[in-house]
């Protein structure tokens, strides 16, 4: 039954789950990625593999872990093992999805969680830098991107650092520079609505707005020109039982959900 | 047939030893032998770590951290260290805020994950007083896989592309035999590699449960390394399940018995994370006052003999309860 009392958080974690096949791996990191895969799992997915970069393969996750490397993310593990194995499977092609965010996304889906400011010395802001994402971004078959604020602050025509590579500078560009063919970003969550690639120019494309957003608001929150899909659609809410696992399950704490 | 570049980084390469000039140095300094190799943390430290080395850190940031280890460097005043920042965490930032960290290859930092931000590391970073070099956890484990196989590069499928490996020392060429482009990183070499086990023995077997994150691969590249433990079993232990033993006693330079030695970081089926000490820790480091952070380090490292006496001032009960976190039961003490 769909639920009329959530969050956007909530909304988000749940269509980011939703993105999710039954049977396939992913990789993700701490946070609402690691929420939308313990959902899917819960829900119409229970034979994916999650794969944490600290070295965790297919654990039976108790409650959210506060760090990709943390007890959880072994708990009932089927193999514990290294950073490198983890970058060595995803290369040798095994890992379908991994999840990414950041502070800056650009129209060919470009990540930055590295800087604000535009010199690299001395930068305005220092974030934590590629950590996985960039391993993540080149080596994984296909990317999920989760950012939490929709706004021309954080949707930007140039980003000021590219830490993790989305489709670079347009069709091709993967691999030029040496990528692999048939990788590259997905889709795009946020707070407003889900995004994907066209897949001629490889530019962010509006394909389905959240309950009660207009294109309107998703055009004016994103610093540049947004392609519309012509079937645009409508995100489904949150079922009751999915806003149950979210809260009970997997984040009794409140981490994510804060209290 | 000279190898053409065709792209190149600008970024610094903070650690200055080669495959090749290890492998040499190994010859004459590693002992071979199996010997007690048991002595004090103030020791081992004094010892084997240098001002201007470059250090690796065992663990995943807030994970097995050797943190008994990290204190006593802080309390030491080591000076001008480097740091191989994959995924460095609280271990970093207590070596940050003791102002003992020069330089940082850095693959993930200033992030303390779900926890926010550090206000000690964005503090030094911002302005330039500590320079890094960007990477990723890929990237660094590649290139510590390289160390330890003992060539001086080696070539990976990641950065490309990107600013990450535009502000890196990487180059990207050909593949002479497929034609494909690869990114050349250098391997490395740390002086030194210091981490935190569940066992080992007094020769220096080392085992850890769990994952082992990029513990095996540091231990094999750096020319010293210094292993604390929760508990120092006998060697017959050891050689019962020898298929555990992820490092072999002669990589190994010391070995201490150090149980919560990972405090507050959590150790996987041991304790889990103490929460409120990073937060508060957390809370220290990001107040505007310096002086706060002056008293914190007092208080908890300076004016302490040891990581013994910082136990004691933890208290039993504390350290009891992070067992039952761990455990996901509900603490009872």
């Amino acid at each position: 039954m769909e639920s009329k009392n959530y969050t956007l958080r909530e909304l988000m974690a749940v269509v980011a789950a939703r993105q999710l096949e039954d049977g396939k791996s992913v990789a993700v990191g701490t946070g609402l990625p690691l929420v939308a895969a313990m959902l899917a799992q819960q829900t119409h997915a229970p034979n994916l593999v999650i794969f944490f970069e600290a070295g965790g393969i297919a654990p039976q996750l108790p409650i959210l872990p506060i760090s990709v490397g943390d007890s959880r993310t072994i708990h009932k593990a089927l193999c514990t093992t290294t950073l490198i194995d983890i970058m060595d499977t995803m290369r040798r092609g095994f890992i379908d999805y991994a999840f990414l965010g950041g502070a800056q996304i650009d129209k060919y889906g470009n990540l930055n969680s590295t800087m604000i400011g535009d010199d690299y010395d001395k930068p305005k802001v220092r974030f934590p830098g590629s950590g996985g994402a960039n391993d993540f971004g080149s080596l994984a078959w296909e990317t999920l991107i989760i950012m939490d604020r929709h706004s021309p602050r954080r949707f930007v025509k140039k980003v000021d650092y590219i830490t993790t590579p989305g489709y670079l500078y347009g069709p091709g560009a993967r691999e030029e520079e040496g990528l692999s063919e048939g990788t590259g970003p997905s889709k795009v969550i946020t707070d407003l609505c889900l995004l994907d690639f066209e897949p001629e120019s490889k530019q962010m494309r509006l394909i389905a707005t959240h309950p009660g957003i207009t294109v309107d608001d998703v055009i004016k929150a994103t610093g540049f020109e947004l392609l519309i899909a012509n079937d645009l659609g409508t995100t489904t809410s949150p079922t009751s039982d999915d806003l149950r696992i979210l809260h009970e399950v997997i984040d009794p704490q409140g981490f994510v959900f804060k209290k | 047939m000279e190898m053409k570049i065709l792209k190149e980084g600008t970024g610094k390469i903070f650690c200055k030893n080669t495959p090749s000039e290890v492998r040499k140095w190994t010859r004459e300094n590693k002992d071979r032998a199996l010997r007690d190799k048991r002595m004090r943390i103030k020791d081992a430290i004094k010892k084997y770590v240098n001002d201007g080395d470059y250090l690796a850190i065992g663990g995943f940031g807030h994970i097995r951290i050797p943190m008994a280890l990290i204190y006593e460097i802080v309390r030491q005043g080591k000076k001008n260290i480097s740091v191989a920042g994959h995924t460095a965490v609280q271990d970093i930032d207590v070596l940050m805020a003791g102002g003992c960290v020069k330089a940082v290859d850095i693959a993930y930092v200033v992030g303390f994950e779900l926890r926010g931000l550090s206000g000690i590391q964005r503090r030094l970073f911002e302005s330039g007083q500590v320079e890094k070099t960007d990477y990723t956890n890929g990237a660094m484990s590649y290139r510590l896989r390289a160390g330890a196989q003992g060539i001086p590069f080696i070539p990976v499928k990641v950065m490309l592309g990107t600013d990450t490996m535009r502000h890196s020392p990487g180059k990207v060429v050909k593949c002479p035999f497929t034609g494909e482009k690869v990114l050349l990183l250098p391997s490395l070499n740390p002086d030194v590699c210091i981490l935190h086990a569940h066992r080992a023995d007094m020769y220096g077997n080392v085992q850890i449960d769990g994952h082992i994150v990029k513990d095996d691969l540091q231990a094999r590249a750096s020319k010293r390394v210094i292993v604390t433990c929760e508990e120092l079993v006998s060697t017959d232990m050891i050689r019962a399940d020898p298929g555990k033993t992820v490092i072999p006693f002669f990589m190994v330079d010391a070995v201490i018995e150090q149980p919560w030695g990972s405090h507050p970081g959590n150790m996987p089926y041991k304790y889990y994370f103490d929460h409120q000490f990073t937060e508060d820790y957390l809370a220290v480091g990001r107040d505007s006052d310096p002086k706060v952070l002056e008293s914190w380090l007092s208080e908890w490292i300076y004016e302490l003999e040891d990581f013994d006496e910082y136990l004691t001032k933890l208290g039993a009960k504390r350290l009891y309860n992070l067992r039952d976190l761990e455990f996901l039961r509900p603490p009872v003490r």
